[in-house]
């Protein structure tokens, strides 16, 4: 990449975008005047939302009401009202929990398993044919079956996460470990460093950038797949909290949730992305 | 009752007179309370015992006029000593087997006394810690409920049966110990088919309910089948969760839905339907949701079970009356239970509501709560599961009603909390002007032009 010479230039580039998009939404979702329909029996227009007693529909909300509510759960992001009430902060975090339990597990199973893969050209086409098939599964389909087995909702939860980030470290894992240049396992032969060491000290450093790929690409998928797990199970969680404000059909609400959803993935991304460069080498 | 009075309220009065208004004080209107439920647990076991003794109830009445009720009374004293069973029912049972307990249910108005019990302090009241717990859908609650997650929970009432019977899940003996709600449905749909009024004219519309083993289900296939529409054939029939049908009706996924409120309400409010036919227009009195828990919770923890049970109908009785109806709104309609404007919970509880073409109706039973299993109730819905194809083969209708209904129980909880229970636990109604008699349910099956059986 060339250097820019305008250092200022992309981030007033971004923000001007963000104006421009801001703009063109609150223009979008400006509600058309809603005067009561003189006709309309107050006693009614009393029963209706604003909307529905102008004759239309409620409308999207504008960027002022979606910042409203933004600022409204960022100053006050740890309430607990109640099983089914809790703030912001405590639904991330319980989110963040579930994801780290099943992303972890993921990691401690799929990182050595990819290992001996990528060691034995056998187990690698052996087991290959399991692993494309088991891959693209969604995990809104494993959640009935997770349900139905381990008879508890927030296990389920985290197995689904565990089964769906565990494939691309485990494919990337094996696919680092056998593409490991020939030489240097040569040289570590030669030298007769043990299998146990020339693993530790050769191998696992050679494949660590090709690991930690498979991992960033992982805990983006966990990520996504979160929200949509709590969506379908309930009780905790920001897909929990996307699912009860649709069911009050606050689309200020999800919009915000969405933002936080966002952000917090591309931190967990910079994160790995971070390690993945301490561990990358130059040939 | 004075310490649950909430200050906040415009409704309550804090000063003088008591809750009712029939009363000078609180204190006079709590004695008379606690006097007529004494009176009438007497009543309970008193009728408990004359319908032991006669099955029959014409036997019981022509005994009463043969022999005089006096006679009767010392009769039937001798035979059974009436007061030592009336203090033997009004000790309390034994210690609770554990207090802390979780209920699933679904953000619908149908589980108002499952969810008011707990802002409202009636299972605190019999000395449970009840999480309530909010359920993304019925599958859930279902799974959730088979795994133990929850002790009890919100269903509709053929679910019980249905996980009795293994459809659409392994048998599990399932029971249900009380009806929540009777009527308080509604078919509603999208404003463009504002003159489409006549069902005749609907062939190819789409419609959804909240799950195959409901209430709304059969009803709609019912109600649709009257007018010679094949709900298998004509239209297409899809069961999406209650929260998602607003939003699909307002992307014109679906013409319409038989949904449970607030949605009917929340499509009206929100300008995007309007409410076609009450529920209670198509079958008076008809049961929607229960409280269902398994058959090892009834029996391995009795006395939990009983107290919940007790919680429940009391909160069932409290909401039965319409001056309770707006407080009982306000206070299930925060974001920790159902997350609605408080006017839409409201115009459903208490019947008043905007109908989307621009009428204020007033139904003050648009909804009703009444606790009692009927043992016919169960019949319908399995004569509705078997003309759907939901299950085949003979069924025995009368024993699952029996096994999965416990009318029984309810019905001394209802004498407890100052309801009157009825005599039989069988009766005829009508679903659209045709009646249902529940000793012959095959009959009933066969008169049906539509359906696949």
């Amino acid at each position: 990449m060339t250097t820019l010479r305008k250092p200022w230039l992309a981030p007033l580039l971004s923000v001007l975008l963000l104006a421009f998009l801001l703009g063109v939404w609150q223009l979008a979702a400006q509600p058309e005047t809603t005067v009561v329909d003189p006709g309309l029996d107050p006693e009614y227009a009393a029963l209706i939302g604003a909307a529905a007693a102008g004759g239309g529909q409620s409308a999207m909300p504008t960027p002022g009401e979606v910042g409203g509510k933004l600022w409204a759960h960022l100053t006050d992001p740890f309430y607990d009202r109640g099983t089914n009430d809790k703030g912001l902060g405590i639904q991330i975090g319980y989110s963040l929990a579930r994801v780290l339990a099943g992303y972890l597990i993921a990691v401690a199973l799929a990182v050595p398993l990819g290992f001996l893969i990528g060691m034995s050209p056998l187990a690698y086409r052996a087991l290959d044919p399991y692993i494309q098939v088991l891959k693209p599964i969604s995990p809104l389909a494993w959640m009935p079956l997770a349900l139905y087995t381990i008879k508890d909702s927030g296990t389920s939860a985290v197995f689904v996460i565990f089964i769906c980030s565990v494939w691309p470290i485990l494919v990337n894992t094996a696919f680092g470990v056998a593409s490991v240049r020939r030489d240097w396992l040569n040289v570590a032969r030669t030298l007769e460093v043990s299998p146990l060491r020339t693993a530790f000290t050769v191998i696992l450093p050679a494949a660590a950038p090709t690991i930690l790929t498979g991992m960033r690409i992982s805990i983006g998928i966990a990520w996504l797949v979160i929200v949509a797990a709590e969506m379908l199970v309930g009780g905790t969680g920001i897909g929990y909290f996307v699912w009860n404000e649709w069911n009050n059909l606050s689309i200020a609400n999800i919009i915000v949730a969405i933002l936080v959803i966002g952000v917090v993935g591309m931190a967990l991304d910079t994160m790995l992305a971070r390690l993945a460069r301490a561990v990358s080498y130059r040939e | 009752m004075s310490l649950s009075k909430n200050p906040f309220d415009a409704n309550v009065s804090l000063a003088g007179r008591c809750n009712c208004g029939h009363h000078t004080s609180q204190a006079e209107h709590d004695a008379e309370a606690v006097a007529e439920r004494e009176a009438l647990e007497s009543r309970a076991v008193e009728g408990a015992v004359m319908r032991a003794l006669f099955p029959d109830d014409q036997l019981r009445r022509n005994f009463l006029k043969a022999v005089g009720v006096g006679t009767a009374y010392a009769a039937v004293a001798t035979l059974f000593p009436l007061a030592a069973a009336r203090e033997a029912f009004a000790e309390s049972t034994g210690p609770l087997e554990k207090t802390k307990l979780k209920v699933g249910f679904i953000p619908i108005t149908c589980a108002t006394p499952i969810i008011m019990a707990h802002p409202m302090g009636f299972y605190a009241k019999q000395g449970l810690d009840v999480e309530v717990v909010k359920t993304a859908g019925w599958a859930v609650v279902r799974d959730k409920a088979l795994a133990k997650e929850y002790d009890a929970a919100h269903m509709l009432s053929p679910m019980p049966l249905a996980i009795s019977l293994g459809a659409g899940s392994n048998p599990i003996p399932w029971t249900m110990p009380a009806v929540e709600n009777i009527n308080g449905q509604a078919i509603t749909l999208a404003m463009k088919h504002k003159d489409k009024r006549n069902p005749k004219s609907w062939k190819g519309f789409k419609f959804a309910v909240p799950f195959d083993y409901s209430m709304h289900n059969y009803l709609l296939r019912y109600y649709l089948a009257e007018f010679g529409i094949d709900p298998d054939k004509d239209v297409q029939i899809r069961s999406v969760p209650p929260p998602e049908m607003v939003a699909n009706l307002r992307a014109g996924n679906i013409d319409g839905f038989l949904a449970p409120d607030p949605v009917n309400q929340r499509a009206v409010y929100d300008g995007v339907g309007f409410i076609h036919i009450l529920s209670k227009d198509i079958w008076e009195g008809h049961p929607c949701c229960a409280f269902a828990a398994s058959k090892e919770f009834v029996t391995q923890t009795p006395n939990t079970y009983k107290a919940l049970l007790k919680a429940i109908i009391e909160a069932t009785a409290y909401a039965k009356k319409a001056e309770h109806r707006k407080e009982i709104a306000a206070a299930i309609a925060p974001a920790n239970y159902l997350n609605q404007p408080v006017t839409v919970v409201e115009q459903v509880l208490t019947g008043t509501f905007a109908d989307g073409l621009g009428k204020v109706q007033k139904v003050p039973n648009r909804i009703d709560f009444d606790p009692f299993p009927w043992h016919s109730f169960a019949v319908w819905i399995l004569t509705q599961m078997k003309r759907w194809g939901q299950i085949q083969g003979d069924v025995d209708y009368q024993k699952v009603a029996r096994e999965v209904f416990l009318a029984t129980d309810a019905a001394k909880l209802m004498q407890e909390v100052g309801l009157t229970p009825p005599k039989t636990t069988s009766k005829s109604f009508v679903v659209m002007k045709k009646t249902f008699d529940p000793a012959k349910p095959e009959a009933y099956l066969k008169s049906f032009a539509i359906g696949k059986s």
